[in-house]
């Protein structure tokens, strides 16, 4: 590093890149499909079926119907959280904490009969969710993996910025018909370019999401670590109310809920009980985040046992506060509608892209003089860019075949889903890793190209007769199949184009594989 | 690229790993504190606009790290900062209690 400043940054993006770049590619693949998280859910679950309203009446029985699960099934638990039925997803989520030590409870219920729901058991969307900032990790494992490879990331993006001399003409350079390795640059560059915007947001914001479990030394200094008593004063959450620790009972929980409705306009999302069997229980209603770009829940707190009003926040945060809860709209797009949010699933696959186009240029960069064999560097990053760029995706659709195609009354059947997955991620990366590299991409690529359309002929043969919404489902299936055909179309670009020097050498146009796999 | 490099400069680039990672996060975990007691605004809103820029804080040393023309001088400039920040700070949770705010 005693080059210049550009050099060293040239230096610090590419081996930052590299390393952290498996964890990112599945991260940003994961975040990007989690812009559809609720989609996801919709399709894994056919039985399912919508309502055309809920009214605030059924709302309220509905929450009832589930106190009264609760006290039945989790009345040991410290917190009860649920997650009330909607119009599109007319179910009750129930889930508990129990003690430390005892795993926490999670159930469906119908809201109409306050029995479990009667439907395929599948973790849907919410798997690839939190896949995307844990990595199917112990949750504190995951996290500060991925926190560590955001900041990376960060890093990267900034000498990227700085290694790019001529940034804005790299904006309008994609040199196909050159050779392989300005092909994948300039696939780097302009995914990388374009949504730099995006890139930059959302790794920054992504941090921010988890910013006080990475970074909680301003609360330990100003609040000495009492993190609730942060967020209460920020405005975030309504004040603890530590358990008095004397028997309670709880109010019914349907009028206060009619209360809440009362009391601040807007869908009611979901009630969290603290405590329930306290004297010093509490109720907090909480809504979805008013139309806006920041994520804030108007919340009311309701003391358990009187069903009393305790305190109702809405809004008026701070400067700094909604600077914070900004951000964190802002990561999760929860504000967008249908075309906003098909714009950020499109600068999430160029972040894909540019990841996954990054790893493959470093292989090319340094891919062996034509007779010389790959040292054991370049095998390795081979085996693992292949791994990932093409296992991930394979891993996914094997997710949604699995779906599809598990008995329905297996024993444990949302495990056996996510075994499908690693199972498929592990195949492709194993099966790719010993033929020569061309062979291996293509095959892989055309491996995952079919497990889409899989997908799709297993649900289209099994589930049809279960759709509520043919067309939406159909619409669904189409989207797969876009990307199925996305990576039938690598698959052959690789095969006709990519690299055998001999080709290029005898004077035969050399091409180049357009950009990675969406 | 293709001359493998000597095990000086391995050692080398290793120490700027190192001192990016934990001497990067020591500065920006000693500003997120000094600036959570110091900035002009309420404690909440202190704490939150320290945290918030903690991560470019981050950024920008291990930048330093790694664009220094020396290991030695990259870690004089992270080791003073830690040092400056790590005496303000005592100076500050000296001076009044920890818990002080607006």
């Amino acid at each position: 590093m005693k080059q210049g400043f550009r050099q060293s940054m040239a230096w610090l993006h590419t081996w930052s890149g590299l390393v952290v770049g498996w964890v990112l590619f599945a991260v940003f693949v994961t975040g990007t499909a989690t812009y559809y998280r609720a989609e996801i859910s919709r399709w894994m679950q056919p039985e399912l079926r919508r309502e055309a309203t809920i009214a605030p009446e059924a709302l309220a029985a509905s929450a009832d119907r589930a106190v009264a699960y609760l006290q039945e099934q989790a009345g040991g638990a410290r917190t009860w959280f649920v997650t009330l039925p909607t119009p599109e997803r007319p179910l009750i989520e129930l889930f508990w904490r129990n003690r430390p030590g005892t795993p926490p409870g999670h159930v469906l219920l119908d809201p109409r009969t306050g029995a479990p729901a009667a439907m395929r058991a599948t973790r849907g969307g919410d798997f690839l969710y939190r896949f995307h900032f844990e990595l199917n990790l112990a949750p504190l494992w995951g996290r500060w993996i991925v926190g560590l490879c955001a900041m990376v990331m960060l890093v990267a993006l900034v000498s990227g910025i700085v290694t790019h001399r001529r940034i804005f003409t790299d904006f309008f350079t994609l040199r196909r018909d050159k050779a392989a390795q300005r092909g994948w640059l300039d696939a780097h560059n302009v995914s990388g370019v374009l949504a730099l915007p995006f890139h930059l947001m959302i790794t920054y914001s992504g941090v921010v999401t988890l910013a006080l479990m990475y970074m909680p030394w301003g609360v330990t200094a100003a609040y000495k670590g009492d993190s609730q008593a942060y967020f209460a004063e920020t405005g975030q959450i309504t004040q603890a109310r530590p358990a008095a620790g004397a028997p309670g009972t709880l109010a019914p929980v349907g009028p206060m809920v009619a209360r809440a409705l009362a009391t601040l306009p807007g869908p009611l999302e979901r009630l969290t009980i603290v405590n329930p069997r306290d004297a010093q229980s509490t109720v907090v209603a909480v809504f979805e985040e008013p139309h806006g770009l920041s994520h804030e829940h108007p919340q009311v707190a309701f003391a358990g046992t009187s069903g009393a009003v305790v305190e109702v926040l809405s809004g008026g945060l701070a400067p700094a506060a909604r600077t914070f809860t900004t951000l964190v709209g802002l990561h999760e797009a929860h504000f967008a509608g249908t075309a906003l949010r098909g714009l950020f699933f499109l600068c999430g696959l160029m972040g894909c892209t540019m990841v996954g186009s990054g790893l493959v240029l470093w292989q090319v960069a340094r891919q062996p003089k034509h007779g010389a064999a790959p040292g054991f560097g370049w095998r390795l990053v081979h085996g693992l860019n292949l791994g990932t760029v093409a296992g991930l995706p394979g891993a996914i659709a094997a997710y949604l075949l699995a779906n599809r195609l598990l008995p329905l009354d297996l024993a444990g059947r949302p495990e056996w889903e996510v075994r499908a997955f690693f199972g498929a991620w592990i195949a492709i990366a194993v099966a790719g890793a010993w033929p020569a590299p061309r062979r291996a991409w293509r095959g892989a690529l055309a491996a995952v190209a079919l497990l889409f359309v899989a997908a799709v002929l297993a649900d289209v043969a099994t589930a049809r007769g279960l759709w509520d919404d043919p067309a939406w489902f159909l619409g669904f299936d189409l989207a797969l199949l876009a990307l199925a055909a996305g990576f039938a179309l690598v698959s052959r670009k690789v095969a006709r184009f990519a690299g055998p020097r001999r080709a290029r050498a005898a004077g035969a146009p050399a091409g180049v594989p357009r950009m990675g796999p969406a | 690229m293709s001359r493998s490099p000597t095990l000086q400069a391995r050692a080398a680039v290793a120490g700027r790993v190192v001192l990016a990672a934990f001497g990067g996060y020591a500065v920006a975990a000693l500003a997120t504190a000094l600036l959570s007691l110091t900035l002009p605004m309420p404690r909440a809103e202190a704490v939150t606009a320290a945290t918030l820029l903690s991560f470019p804080i981050m950024v920008g040393i291990v930048v330093v790290a790694f664009a220094a023309r020396s290991p030695t001088r990259a870690a004089a400039v992270v080791g003073g900062l830690v040092l400056a920040l790590g005496l303000a700070l005592r100076l500050v949770t000296g001076t009044f209690p920890i818990g002080f705010g607006s």
